[in-house]
């Protein structure tokens, strides 16, 4: 088995055992939604469908809603477009590129990171179906004969390389994505106890069984399709670059946009990881797995990516003025000192020296930093985008068609839109889907999770979880044997001892599973009589007792919920 | 006709795959293991051999890059070659730089769905299918051991349990199949 060193952080706190991870990963998924997110969700779902009616305007009327002109054909739809398809590069990258190089920490985030990429790249694939005007002739951009004759889409043209580019990329990190869920919802399926969810997610789990020789295709799968979508995601960026670099424009016709852009869509796209993980592992109380040395890596990629950016800014600039061609050097004069020079400046600020604060440890592992940080970063990239498109172009060759960019209300409401839709489908994704990889978790607890990590040896004496009495003991390193069984016989002889034949099931309070009730068994607390009993006092006893999380059980009125239960089964 | 199969579950991958050891040892077929999570090492153990997606892989991508390439001579050299700013596409060598990229996509495009495609039926794991794991613990903390009667002949079903029970395993179930 795969060892690592001793002094590293592990990646999973808090001695889980392989149920704990099912239990923290399925239950909010089980559980009622909290207020919040149906707060969060109806205004995402209102800015969502403003959004969409915003596009339905424009697809009545026609491009002209937008603030483009003849100069400026190109701002607010592009800059968007390449700032989502930025956005949707941290997933892949995640779940690919780190796969390959065996990074560990991946797993905490890779799951969501790609649920972020697919709906990014869906708000990403909007824009240019929109600026088509006419979205229902949207497959003239497939390889179709015109009717008219046998003319072929230009396959000679980088905007068709994007199309390919954009619907490979998409598809791809869906099927990868997918592939990785499916055990992850058979774990779902058997735990469901509603028939909707379980007949739900047995159908979205195809079946899986856990066959050795499934998972022996699944291993050998999963890396396959990580060799593959590695080039991809940096092609894919290459390619929308080429939108740019293949033209003829200054400003544009750069060589360095390839690289420039994988580097700065990497940092874009974990700038967003950030922004979405530092609130999940909150709202979803996953900061075991989520936590701060993951965050510190991701600050670290960020940080590097940063810097890369910085030095194409820089290089720009230099080969602007040593290539000695006049309406370069002025696209770049201009960029930095004309009537834009804020959005240069913004663009600078965001992301040439914001990530070089990431070099001091305390500020990287500091989670308020990281957050603001995270959009500070994501404003800063939609403003390279804009900067790059618009300065570039808004002052041609010609100067009396010199212009100016005023987006339109249409122009910032699509946009906005798509951030609500984004945040729509995010939100779903949280709700019903299994936002770790619960399978893969699962497979890194004994190299990396922390009751395992330095026994001398992963076998059954030292590590068998014998969950009661041992975890209790290492997570509260002061309540010795006696003490506990002292506990326990306090706690019972308040709530009343009762035999195991009288048991009732447990598991319907809400919050309790079937690891809390075999725990809450073990102490002798089997029927309901006795939970109802409980107060304040025996709450914290019980917590103490279960090490499970303080004050859960007072929070969700265990003793109020079966007394209803009581209710329920005497009217019976 | 009725099998036997004995279904012996485990808490620990570890162990299990000891367990699965010594009944390879003792000359038990193991017929099938279910588990939460890949348990490496297990497979030549048990007799699963490595499977050939890969290659099927490389051969869905040398599909996806013979119908890009022709396409795209056919698209734009045969049928309607273009004229762009005074560069005529002649012939496909000359103008390939301009193809790599639908190219590699497409390329990658094939390779991937075609995997997919093909793991899905290899697994029989398909929308709507039923579940075949004995226990529904088998995918979040337990692993279990499947084996049968008649690929185990030469023992008793009494011998077999036995053997079993030799491996720290903490639930047995039988069943008449």
């Amino acid at each position: 088995m795969h060892k690592e060193a001793a002094i590293r952080e592990p990646l999973i706190l808090g001695h889980k055992t392989f149920s704990d991870v099912t239990e923290d990963v399925c239950r909010p998924i089980e559980d009622k939604a909290p207020k919040t997110w149906y707060v969060l969700f109806g205004i995402a779902l209102i800015i969502g469908i403003y959004g969409i009616g915003c596009i339905l305007y424009l697809l009545g009327t026609g491009v002209g809603v937008w603030g483009l002109n003849k100069t400026i054909g190109w701002a607010w739809d592009i800059t968007n477009f390449v700032w989502w398809v930025g956005i949707g590069h941290a997933g892949t990258l995640i779940s690919a590129v780190l796969l390959l190089f065996r990074q560990k920490w991946r797993m905490a985030i890779n799951r969501s990171a790609e649920a972020m990429t697919i709906f990014a790249v869906f708000m990403a694939g909007l824009f240019p179906l929109i600026h088509m005007g006419r979205i229902w002739v949207g497959y003239w951009v497939m390889p179709l004969p015109n009717q008219f004759g046998s003319l072929w889409v230009n396959f000679n043209s980088p905007l068709l390389w994007d199309v390919f580019a954009i619907s490979t990329y998409l598809s791809v990190s869906l099927v990868f994505w997918y592939i990785g869920l499916i055990p992850d919802f058979a774990t779902i399926r058997d735990r469901a106890k509603k028939p909707v969810s379980k007949k739900m997610y047995g159908i979205l789990s195809f079946g899986w069984s856990g066959r050795a020789k499934h998972w022996n295709r699944f291993e050998l799968i999963s890396l396959v399709l990580a060799g593959l979508a590695t080039p991809l995601v940096f092609s894919v960026h290459s390619i929308v670059s080429f939108d740019f670099a293949t033209s003829v424009i200054p400003g544009w016709h750069t060589t360095i946009f390839p690289p420039y852009f994988v580097a700065g869509a990497v940092f874009s796209g974990f700038a967003m990881v950030q922004t979405l993980m530092l609130v999940m592992r909150k709202a979803m109380n996953l900061e075991a797995y989520i936590h701060t040395r993951h965050v510190e890596y991701m600050n670290i990629v960020i940080m590097v990516t940063g810097s890369i950016v910085g030095t194409a800014y820089i290089t720009e600039l230099f080969v602007s003025w040593y290539s000695g061609v006049e309406y370069e050097a002025y696209a770049f004069i201009n960029r930095a000192t004309g009537p834009y020079w804020w959005a240069y400046a913004s663009m600078m600020t965001c992301n040439v020296i914001s990530p070089q604060l990431m070099w001091f440890r305390k500020l990287r592992r500091s989670l308020i930093f990281t957050f603001i940080i995270s959009i500070v970063v994501n404003i800063g990239m939609w403003f390279e985008r804009y900067v790059i498109i618009v300065t570039s172009i808004h002052r041609d060759y010609l100067p009396s068609s010199w212009s100016m960019h005023y987006p339109s209300h249409i122009d910032i409401g699509v946009y906005v839109g798509t951030i609500g839709l984004f945040f729509v489908f995010f939100l779903l994704f949280a709700r019903y889907f299994p936002v770790l990889p619960i399978a893969e978790i699962k497979s890194i607890l004994k190299s990396s999770g922390e009751s395992y990590k330095n026994s001398p040896n992963t076998h059954k004496e030292t590590v068998k979880p014998t969950p009661f009495i041992q975890n209790v003991k290492e997570v509260k390193a002061k309540l010795t044997r006696d003490e506990l069984s002292a506990k326990t016989m306090a706690l019972i002889s308040k709530l009343g001892a009762v035999s195991e034949e009288t048991k009732d099931n447990l598991k319907l309070i809400s919050g309790v599973g079937p690891v809390l009730e075999g725990k809450l068994n073990k102490i002798g607390i089997y029927t309901y009589l006795q939970v109802s009993k409980m107060t304040t006092e025996e709450y914290h006893l019980l917590d103490e007792l279960t090490g499970s999380s303080k004050g859960r059980s007072e929070r969700d009125d265990w003793a109020g919920q079966v007394k209803k239960l009581m209710n329920k089964s005497n009217n019976q | 006709m009725t099998d036997r199969v004995i279904y012996a579950m485990y808490d620990d991958d570890d162990v299990l795959k000891d367990g699965a050891k010594h009944l390879v040892a003792k000359g038990v077929k193991v017929e099938e293991v279910f588990s939460p999570f890949p348990i490496h090492g297990i497979d030549p153990i048990i007799g699963v051999e490595q499977t050939r997606l890969g290659i099927f892989a490389f051969i869905y991508g040398l599909i996806g890059l013979t119908l890009a390439t022709v396409g795209m001579r056919f698209f734009m050299i045969v049928d309607w070659p273009m004229n762009i700013g005074g560069k005529p596409n002649f012939s496909y060598m000359e103008n390939m730089l301009a193809f790599v990229p639908i190219t590699f996509e497409f390329t990658v495009l094939c390779a991937a769905h075609g995997m997919a495609i093909t793991y899905f039926i290899a697994n029989r794991t398909l929308p709507g299918m039923k579940a075949q794991n004995p226990d529904p613990r088998t995918t979040d903390d337990r692993f279990v051991i499947e084996l049968r009667a008649s690929q185990n002949s030469k023992f008793s079903a009494a011998e077999l349990e036995s053997l079993v029970k030799e491996t720290g395993m903490v639930e047995i179930e039988q069943k008449e199949i």
